[in-house]
C-alpha cells in the first residue's frame, strides 16, 4: 500500500549527511530586529540535507527567531536565507520551496481545536498541496501509525494527552512530506512523564534520515541525534561543534557556564 | 409561529380582567369579528418585522466580515480603511440612515429602491459597523498560534480564515451575534417611517382608524416581548448545542 502513496522517501533524496559542498539551507549575514532588540546578530549557517542540527541557548538568545526565520514566521531584515537555491523573499518562488519543503512543530502543539486528529492531518495536504481526500486519509494513516498513535485518528486534540497531540503535530507537519523539519522547543510543554515519547519520534525521524533543526534544552537527546551543535547568545552563533567536542571542550565561556548550569540537574 | 399568535391573547386577558372601565378591549377581542380582524391586521405585520430583520442581519454579518477583515492587517492602509468605515457608520443613527438610503439614495445613484431593500439596506449597514467590531474581536481572540500552525502547512490566507480562524472565531461571538439579532428585530420598526408594513406600522395605521392607542401599543409590546423571547431562547439553545460539540 505504501508504494502507491505520493510519499517522498527521506532517504532517497540524501540519507546521509550531506557534505558534498551544496548546503540545502544557507543563511548569510542574517540579521533580524524586534523594534530596539536586535534578535539575530550576523547569523550565517549551512544545512546540508540530511545533516541534523541542535539549537541550544539561554532564553532570548534567538534560537526560535532563527528557526522562525527560516520557514518565514519572522521575516528577516538584513542577509539573505535561501532554501533550495531559492531566495527567501515573500514571493510566489519562496512560498513553494517553502510549502514543499519545510515543516514545523510548535512547542504548545497549535493543534486546530475545532478539527479531528484525520482533518488536522489532512487539511494541508488537501487545501495546501492539492491531494484527493482519499490520498490524504492515507498519508494521514502512515504518518500517525509513524507517531504510534493510528488508533486516535477520530478523535479531537482535546482528547488526547499532551504527549499524543504533540506527535499528532509532528505528522501534520509529516503530512506535508516536507525534506527539512524544524522543531522549536518541541518537549518545553510537556509533562516530565510525556518527553521520552516524543523524543523517541523525534529520534526515529532522525534515523531515517531526514533533514531536522531542533531547538531543545533536553541535551541526552541532543547528544544522540545532532550532526552539530549549535550555541547562541544575545542573537550570535558563539559556537558550533559535534556533539562530542561540544560536551567534552567547549571553547567559549558562555557555553561552558550555559552546558554547566544545563546539565547539572 | 402559532404561540406567538396565542401567549398575547392569553396575557390579554389577564389584563382585562383587573382592568378598569378606561381600557377598551373590544377592538382586539378575539371572539368578536372586529375584533378578530383587527388582531390579524395587526399580526400580519409579523411577516415583514421578520423578514426585515433576518435579511439585514445576513447581510449585515457578510458585510461586518469584510469590513473587519482589512481592520486587522498589518499595513496601515487597510486599517485606516476599516476605521473611518466603523466611526462614519456608527455616528449616524438608524432612523437618520433609514431616511437617506430611501429618499436620498435613488437620487445619487439613479435608481429606484423598494421600502422592503431600502429598509434592509439601512438596517445592513447600521449593523455592520456592529459586527465587524464583533467579528473583530473574535477573530483576535484566536490564539496566534493557530496563525503560525495554518502557516507552517502552508494554507493561503483564504484557506486559513475558512478552515481555522474562523470556524474557532465564530464560535466565540455566537453569543454577541444573537444579540445583534434582538437588537435588529428592535431597530425594524423604525423602518415603519417609510411606510414598511411591519408590526409598528400595522399598529400606527389600527390606531389612525380605531382610536384606542392603549390597547394596541399594548399588543404591539408584547408581540416584540414573545418574538424576542422566542429569538433569545433558540440563540441560546444553538450556544449550547455548539458549546456541547467541543468542551474546551
Amino acid at each position: 500500500m505504501r508504494d502507491s502513496l505520493p510519499v517522498r522517501s527521506p532517504t532517497a533524496t540524501g540519507g546521509k549527511s550531506a557534505v558534498d559542498g551544496s548546503a540545502f539551507i544557507s543563511l548569510r549575514s542574517v540579521d533580524k530586529f524586534f523594534g530596539d532588540f536586535q534578535a539575530l546578530d550576523d547569523v550565517s549557517l549551512d544545512i546540508g540535507l540530511g545533516q541534523k542540527i541542535v539549537v541550544c541557548g539561554p532564553s532570548g538568545s534567538g534560537k526560535s527567531t532563527l528557526i522562525r526565520c527560516i520557514n518565514r514566521l519572522e521575516t528577516h531584515d538584513r542577509g539573505e536565507i535561501a532554501i533550495d537555491g531559492v531566495k527567501l523573499d515573500g514571493g510566489a518562488a519562496a512560498r513553494a520551496v517553502l510549502r514543499n519543503n519545510v515543516g514545523m512543530v510548535f512547542q504548545q502543539f497549535n493543534l486546530f481545536p475545532h478539527l479531528s486528529i484525520l482533518d488536522n492531518l489532512t487539511l494541508g495536504p488537501v487545501r495546501a498541496r492539492g491531494l484527493e481526500l482519499a490520498a490524504a486519509r492515507e498519508l494521514a494513516e502512515y504518518y500517525l501509525a509513524r507517531v504510534k498513535i493510528p488508533e486516535q485518528i477520530d478523535k479531537y486534540p482535546h482528547q488526547l494527552s499532551g504527549g499524543q497531540q504533540q506527535r499528532v503535530a509532528i505528522a501534520r507537519a509529516l503530512c506535508m512530506e516536507p525534506r527539512i523539519m524544524l522543531f522549536d522547543e518541541p518537549t518545553s510543554a510537556l509533562d516530565p512523564e510525556m518527553i521520552a515519547e516524543v523524543l523517541e519520534v523525534i529520534e526515529e525521524l532522525a534515523g531515517s534520515g531526514m533533514t531536522m533543526i531542533v531547538v531543545t534544552h533536553e541535551m541526552g537527546f541532543a547528544g544522540h541525534v545532532a550532526d552539530q551543535m549549535v550555541f547562541m547568545d544575545h542573537g550570535k552563533i558563539v559556537e558550533m561543534a559535534p556533539p562530542d567536542t561540544f560536551f567534552s571542550t567547549p571553547e567559549s565561556e558562555r557555553c561552558r557556564t550555559f552546558l554547566q548550569q544545563i546539565l547539572r540537574h | 409561529m402559532r404561540f406567538a399568535y396565542l401567549l398575547p391573547l392569553l396575557a390579554l386577558f389577564g389584563l382585562s380582567g383587573c382592568s378598569s372601565g378606561s381600557w377598551g378591549w373590544y377592538v382586539v377581542n378575539p371572539t368578536t369579528p372586529s375584533g378578530q380582524r383587527n388582531l390579524m391586521f395587526l399580526l400580519d405585520g409579523l411577516y415583514y418585522t421578520l423578514a426585515l430583520s433576518v435579511t439585514a442581519i445576513l447581510i449585515s454579518v457578510i458585510l461586518g466580515l469584510l469590513v473587519a477583515l482589512p481592520g486587522l492587517a498589518t499595513q496601515r492602509p487597510p486599517r485606516i480603511i476599516n476605521r473611518v468605515y466603523v466611526e462614519v457608520v456608527r455616528a449616524v443613527p438608524i432612523l437618520v440612515l433609514i431616511l437617506w438610503v430611501y429618499y436620498g439614495l435613488p437620487q445619487v445613484a439613479d435608481i429606484s429602491i423598494s421600502v422592503f431593500w431600502a429598509g434592509v439596506l439601512a438596517l445592513a449597514i447600521s449593523d455592520s459597523a456592529f459586527q465587524a467590531e464583533i467579528f473583530r474581536a473574535g477573530i483576535q481572540s484566536v490564539d496566534r498560534g493557530q496563525h503560525e500552525a495554518a502557516h507552517s502547512i502552508s494554507l493561503g490566507y483564504v484557506d486559513k480564515m475558512r478552515f481555522v480562524i474562523l470556524p474557532q472565531a465564530i464560535k466565540r461571538i455566537l453569543p454577541a451575534l444573537g444579540n445583534q439579532l434582538v437588537y435588529m428585530l428592535k431597530m425594524s420598526s423604525l423602518v415603519s417611517v417609510i411606510g414598511m408594513e411591519e408590526l409598528t406600522r400595522r399598529a400606527n395605521e389600527l390606531v389612525v382608524t380605531e382610536y384606542r392607542p392603549l390597547e394596541i401599543y399594548t399588543v404591539l409590546v408584547i408581540e416584540y416581548l414573545v418574538l424576542i423571547l422566542l429569538v433569545s431562547a433558540a440563540v441560546r439553545w444553538l450556544e449550547r448545542r455548539m458549546g456541547a460539540s467541543d468542551q474546551r
